[in-house]
């Protein structure tokens, strides 16, 4: 939410793609957008479009992470405030690209959970597709258990390997 | 782009020089010695002025010891400690009930020149009957040599100490159990050291843990090693470049080569058991699914495709048939599929899933990490009866691999808090053992085929 507000200050006017994919969430939030970016915030901040463009990608790292259920790849309705964000910044901004990494727990073999982690960042991917970004923006690397931020083996270090991250 | 990726080789073949490390594998044996059958492996005699620092009998005896089949007497239990076979008193080694003695000496002939001889007695046979040596009233064997399984001499220097030792093992574990010993093999796995800049290592060491090699140091994770069925090469997946790539590596030479770099997923290399082929998974498509490339031409065949994740590829030892894990049936489970017409059928049923099947080198049974009650661990299966039996009680074990001889499994699993690494159970789950490293975790063994 905090996300939000940061990159709506400093969005340049978006046309916003209404999309049949989209939930009802997600248009609600697509319309606070749109409102917010018909006005020329930027311009009157007189900042450079480097400078800007370091702004917003220092928003978007501090909220890069998805995180998902044991053996899932659906994303969770709580993160569709971030990725509505990253959607409207790569669609603002279609010379940049982003890779979605995907990763798992220690649970199941670390082969298996390279496909697991494949079919996360895909979800992600497929996400930000239908809020419309250009498929050649995005790419998937998944990392399965091989790469965990918390190397705990209790449920609540698991919950915090199970994401999938974006990094530009 | 072409020229940028040569380079680009290069400078990572200069970063990755076969090196040694000190060994930071041990072996704890936690279970089956007590069902294990006696022996003893005699001090062996020296007769020289430059003692070598490894010693022989004790190599011999830990490798018996780790096989699970045999348990070495201590030295202060056996009756007396002959050099040769006629020193040898069949009478007071049957009291100790031990079935089997080794004993030798180790002459210095030169500079770094020793002779080793020693040899193998049978006490059951020792002790005479029909057709057998015969004791007389002073417990020596007078008339056949029967009971002499193996006698054995040959000159070699103090650093090939070890590995004649490891020899030696092999031939008194195949006299005493019919079966072919897998104690001059080796072991690759992957060694995690969190806090180094190249966290990632692929090493190499011979089967016990000892003349640990690093032939890969990377910064992002190294995957899936597997050998080609001669044991000159590994091929093995990396991130090096933010996406995963099969890599082909000479054991003894560093030299490697891509094999596959492909969009999404390039994963679970395998060799074929005649080396021309390599099994993988592959999601270039979109979806994880098995291929089998032809490594000369790199032509490529998808086996067994399906909209579910395919994964983890294994040849059935006669290269006819690929096992491999899949989703299509709900949760992951085996199924095998016929390389000739493409069928596939489901191999397992019992459990939430079952992942990472091997064949045993017979091809009798299927090893797999079982998950039953949300505990994942090594399983087999026999391939006839169906019968499963969980063969581990450890806790997130993976990556199961088998012994050449198909007498033990070693597979990487969480001990203690949370640190990971390797241990290896016996094909019939009796014989358990733990090999903690000093530093770091492990993960991913494979066991070398017979060198």
């Amino acid at each position: 939410m905090n996300l939000n507000k940061v990159l709506k200050g400093l969005l340049v006017a978006v046309p916003v793609l209404t999309l049949a994919a989209c939930s009802s969430n997600n248009e609600t939030d697509a319309g606070d957008a749109n409102a917010n970016a018909t006005q020329p915030v930027v311009a009157d901040q007189g900042l450079s479009d480097a400078e800007q463009l370091r702004q917003q990608l220092e928003a978007l790292r501090q909220q890069n992470t998805i995180y998902f259920d044991f053996d899932k790849s659906d994303i969770r309705s709580e993160f569709a405030s971030v990725l509505d964000a990253h959607a409207a910044f790569l669609r603002a901004r279609t010379t940049i690209s982003v890779t979605i990494e995907g990763h798992t727990d220690a649970r199941g073999t670390p082969e298996y959970n390279i496909a697991l982690g494949e079919r996360r960042g895909q979800s992600v991917q497929k996400y930000l597709e239908n809020l419309g970004v250009a498929a050649g923006q995005m790419s998937v690397v998944s990392y399965g258990e091989e790469k965990p931020v918390d190397a705990g083996n209790t449920e609540e270090s698991f919950a915090k390997n199970r994401r999938a991250v974006l990094v530009y | 782009m072409n020229f940028r990726w040569i380079a680009k080789s290069m400078m990572v073949a200069a970063a990755f020089m076969v090196s040694c490390a000190q060994a930071s594998l041990e072996i704890i044996i936690t279970e089956g010695v007590d069902s294990a059958r006696p022996v003893a492996i005699v001090p062996f005699a020296f007769v020289g002025a430059t003692k070598p620092n490894q010693d022989i009998g004790q190599i011999v005896s830990a490798d018996l010891m780790r096989s699970g089949k045999f348990n070495p007497i201590n030295a202060m239990r056996m009756p007396q400690q002959p050099q040769n076979s006629s020193q040898f008193n069949a009478a007071v080694w049957d009291k100790t009930g031990v079935e089997a003695v080794v004993m030798g000496t180790i002459k210095e002939v030169g500079m770094d020149r020793y002779t080793v001889s020693y040899e193998l007695v049978d006490v059951v046979k020792a002790k005479g009957g029909v057709g057998q040596p015969m004791m007389n009233a002073a417990g020596r064997i007078v008339g056949g040599t029967n009971h002499i399984l193996h006698a054995s001499e040959i000159t070699i220097t103090g650093k090939q100490f070890r590995q004649y030792a490891h020899r030696m093992s092999d031939v008194i574990y195949e006299k005493l159990t019919g079966e072919r010993g897998a104690f001059s093999t080796k072991i690759a796995y992957v060694l995690v050291r969190d806090r180094q800049e190249y966290r990632y290592q692929l090493v190499v060491a011979d089967y016990d843990g000892e003349n640990e090699q690093v032939l890969l140091r990377a910064k992002e994770p190294l995957m899936s090693p597997s050998w080609s069925p001669d044991g000159t090469k590994l091929a093995y997946v990396t991130f090096e470049r933010k996406q995963s790539q099969i890599y082909i590596q000479d054991v003894y030479t560093a030299r490697r080569s891509i094999l596959t770099s492909f969009k999404g997923i390039n994963g679970s290399p395998v060799w074929s058991p005649d080396g021309r082929k390599m099994a993988m998974t592959l999601s270039k498509d979109g979806n994880s699914e098995i291929y089998v490339m032809d490594i000369a031409s790199k032509a490529l065949t998808k086996v067994a495709p399906h909209r579910a994740i395919d994964v983890e590829p294994t040849w059935a030892p006669d290269g006819k048939s690929i096992l491999f894990s899949s989703e299509r049936g709900g949760r992951p489970q085996l199924y095998s599929v016929e390389l000739g017409s493409n069928q596939v059928s489901r191999v397992t049923f019992e459990g939430e899933m079952n992942l990472a099947g091997k064949y045993t080198p017979n091809g009798q049974a299927i090893v797999m990490v079982n998950r039953t009650n949300g505990q994942y661990n090594i399983a087999r299966m026999d391939r006839t009866t169906k019968f499963m039996q969980v063969l581990t009680r450890t806790y997130l074990d993976e990556s199961p691999s088998i012994a050449p001889n198909g007498s033990m499994i070693i597979y990487s699993t969480l001990h203690g808090s949370n640190t990971q690494v390797l241990a290896l159970v016996s094909m019939d789950g009796r014989f358990k053992a733990r090999l903690p490293a000093t530093n770091g975790r492990v993960k991913s063994p494979a066991w070398s085929p017979f060198l």
